[in-house]
């Protein structure tokens, strides 16, 4: 069943804040998200080390170590509530079994916190898309598919509070479109061939959390536009494309939500606050504080409409204060006490709007976060139905917002920026008019690439 | 305009709209078309009409004048000037520049920087086997034996998928001990590159290419 979001959850700025979500979720151990307090929401990974069977022990312990250090750190520094984030590596999904054991780990020991601490929590499980393996991905059909599906079952049963994924439907065509700043195709990728896997895949997780009572959280346009967003930051790709991209990412992570995903969204997805203003779901971000993963030109402006603060990924490794995991779940910690003290003394728009204006004139990537932006871009998403449609819309609103702020100086780009720029109205003007011109010239442009009867074409 | 200039600003052919600048104007299909026509060597069109174009692409990028997306552009330019020299590569008559083995490691499904590093290879007028993302050390070797004088080029961007790196460097190794191993991804370094043995580690896409124009006759 889809749902279509014709307006938006948040019509105002001010109403674009953290820690409030039109539509909070209840999930976990007693912990509701979106109801005025912003939560750290803590991942992990493993330090350099192969996974097979001979060290899963090893990878077990790891696993003990960080929930004991993250739980007690958490407890001594008293915070209002926890997320746990529990994000497979592969062998962990082409081996469900391996995943559930660890999931149910972390699961006893959220349980035994809340009973000990009476502190609030959750533990998100995001199983990895293995349909990526296959080249062109099958995608709807397949050993991949049964064992990402399978994932996602033995990780609810485990005790999964809530289930994500970053998914890939798309990123084939979006790969080669990115590396060649073809927008057409970047727009026929996100617009068509993501849309269509995604719904068809979050009618296939939905129904899952509905039999095992798990909340479904939403996916990532990590494949996507944080490839884009890693691939500017190195200097490789202009970051008005990466800025570009994101806003043409929030309606293939919108079809989530219009399947029946209720939020929190992932970390990753930094395309969060359209979502946020489209569907009133609680979000969550990472920005400064998930500096230990990657680089970011979002640090602050990400936090701003925050209803999770996460830290991306983090490996077990020992530093002078503890182990990572717990380091960061610290810092997470005091960005969510500021969070929370503003919103408790009636400061919280004033703390928005320094994120906000601490990052905005940095770079192209930060004004797609900026809130009335968002909301111009989220408008012209909801204003129609067709997803190929909404993408269009959200590129175009994105080059004029991002034009007006050229034109008014409030952002300088450097000048081989400039020179991109300058060919953006060419390429822009190229983007095929409607869903069928635009299959056409997937077929056209990227035939082999990708298959079309894994998206129902 | 001249053959290494339109390389350079990945002009394919009359009909393709890349750069607007130039449409409706020859490309580098019709001028490497018009040069065989007139007899002109192949090993000359390639080493004075095409490379030039690449290398002035190369360096721009190097200098952080362009973005990967132009160089690319160029790339899939010569790529269409390389079909037409196809025919002089098969009699012998243009020496390759060589064959790359590439692949992503074992349990790693990431294939973006792998996938950068073929074009830009392929664009350099290398030959490419890409064996895919999760590839085993045995799958490389064997590989490696198909292409005896191939280099070989292994991606990983996981932490705990970098250390079948070192495996798959030795099993390599015990096979033929000369087969040159280059390493590159998010999580590993050239401390690591030394720890595992690898001839060479490169921070971004277009590394490999770059290092191997200005030495080629290191990897002989």
């Amino acid at each position: 069943m889809t749902k279509y979001f014709g307006s938006l959850a948040i019509k105002h700025p001010d109403d674009l804040i953290f820690g409030y979500a039109p539509k909070p979720v209840s999930c976990g151990q007693g912990l509701t998200i979106g109801v005025g307090q912003v939560f750290p929401e803590i991942n992990f990974t493993l330090p350099p080390m192969l996974i097979n069977e001979s060290n899963w022990n090893e990878v077990l312990s790891h696993y003990h170590n960080i929930c004991e250090n993250v739980l007690a750190r958490a407890e001594k520094l008293r915070v209002p509530g926890i997320v746990m984030e529990f994000e497979h590596l592969p062998p962990m999904s082409m081996k469900p079994e391996l995943g559930a054991e660890i999931t149910s780990l972390i699961k006893n020991y959220l349980l035994e916190f809340y009973r000990r601490t009476g502190i609030p929590n959750a533990l998100r499980v995001t199983v990895v898309d293995l349909r990526d393996a296959d080249h062109p991905p099958l995608l709807r059909s397949g050993q991949r598919w049964e064992q990402t599906r399978e994932a996602f079952i033995l990780s609810a049963v485990a005790g999964a509070d809530i289930l994500s994924i970053e998914s890939v439907g798309g990123k084939e065509v979006h790969d080669q479109a990115l590396m060649y700043s073809d927008l057409s195709g970047i727009v026929a990728s996100l617009g068509i061939l993501a849309c269509r896997d995604m719904g068809w895949l979050w009618d296939e997780i939905v129904d899952i959390c509905k039999e095992y009572d798990v909340v479904p959280g939403g996916d990532t346009a990590c494949g996507f536009s944080n490839t884009a967003m890693q691939m500017a930051g190195q200097g490789l790709l202009p970051a008005t494309l990466s800025a570009l991209v994101r806003a043409a990412s929030a309606p293939r992570s919108l079809v989530a939500y219009e399947h029946g995903a209720i939020g929190p969204s992932k970390d990753c997805a930094y395309e969060g606050p359209i979502i946020k203003a489209i569907t009133g779901v609680p979000i969550s971000m990472e920005g400064k504080s998930s500096c230990c993963a990657h680089f970011s030109p979002l640090g602050n402006i990400a936090g701003a409409m925050a209803d999770l603060w996460s830290n991306e990924s983090v490996q077990n490794i020992k530093l002078l204060s503890g182990t990572a995991p717990e380091a960061f779940l610290e810092l997470l910690a005091y960005d969510c006490r500021l969070f929370n003290i503003a919103e408790n003394k009636n400061e919280s728009r004033m703390y928005r709007d320094l994120l906000v204006r601490s990052d905005l004139e940095q770079s192209p990537e930060a004004l797609m976060l900026e809130p009335q932006t968002v909301l111009r871009i989220a408008r012209s998403i909801a204003q129609c139905p067709n997803p190929y449609t909404q993408t269009r819309n959200a590129i175009f609103t994105a080059f004029k917002s991002l034009q007006d702020a050229v034109d008014s100086n409030q952002l300088k780009l450097p000048s081989r920026e400039q020179t991109w720029w300058s060919k953006i109205p060419g390429l822009l003007a190229q983007i095929p008019e409607n869903e069928n011109e635009a299959i056409e010239y997937l077929i056209t442009t990227y035939h082999g690439v990708f298959n079309p009867q894994a998206y129902g074409l | 305009m001249d053959l290494a200039r339109l390389v350079e600003l990945g002009k394919i052919d009359k009909n393709t709209p890349h750069p607007p600048a130039l449409i409706g104007q020859d490309g580098v299909l019709e001028l490497t078309q018009l040069a065989i026509k007139k007899e002109i060597k192949a090993q000359i069109i390639l080493n004075e009409g095409l490379m030039p174009g690449m290398h002035a692409i190369g360096e721009k990028l190097s200098r952080g004048e362009v973005f990967i997306t132009d160089m690319l552009i160029a790339a899939r330019a010569m790529n269409v000037a390389l079909g037409q020299l196809k025919p002089f590569f098969l009699s012998g008559e243009i020496q390759a520049k060589g064959t790359i083995v590439l692949g992503t490691v074992k349990g790693d499904l990431h294939d973006i920087g792998k996938n950068l590093v073929k074009m830009i290879m392929e664009g350099d007028g290398w030959e490419v086997k890409d064996l895919g993302t999760d590839v085993s050390e045995e799958q490389f070797v064997e590989a490696v034996n198909n292409s005896t004088d191939a280099i070989v080029g292994i991606s990983a961007l996981l932490t705990t998928t970098m250390l079948h790196m070192g495996s798959a460097v030795q099993r390599l190794r015990e096979n033929n001990p000369n087969t040159k191993i280059y390493i590159g991804g998010a999580p590993v370094s050239q401390s690591f590159c030394e720890e595992i043995g690898a001839d060479g580690y490169f921070s971004n896409p277009h590394g490999l290419a770059r290092e191997l124009r200005k030495a080629p006759k290191l990897l002989i």
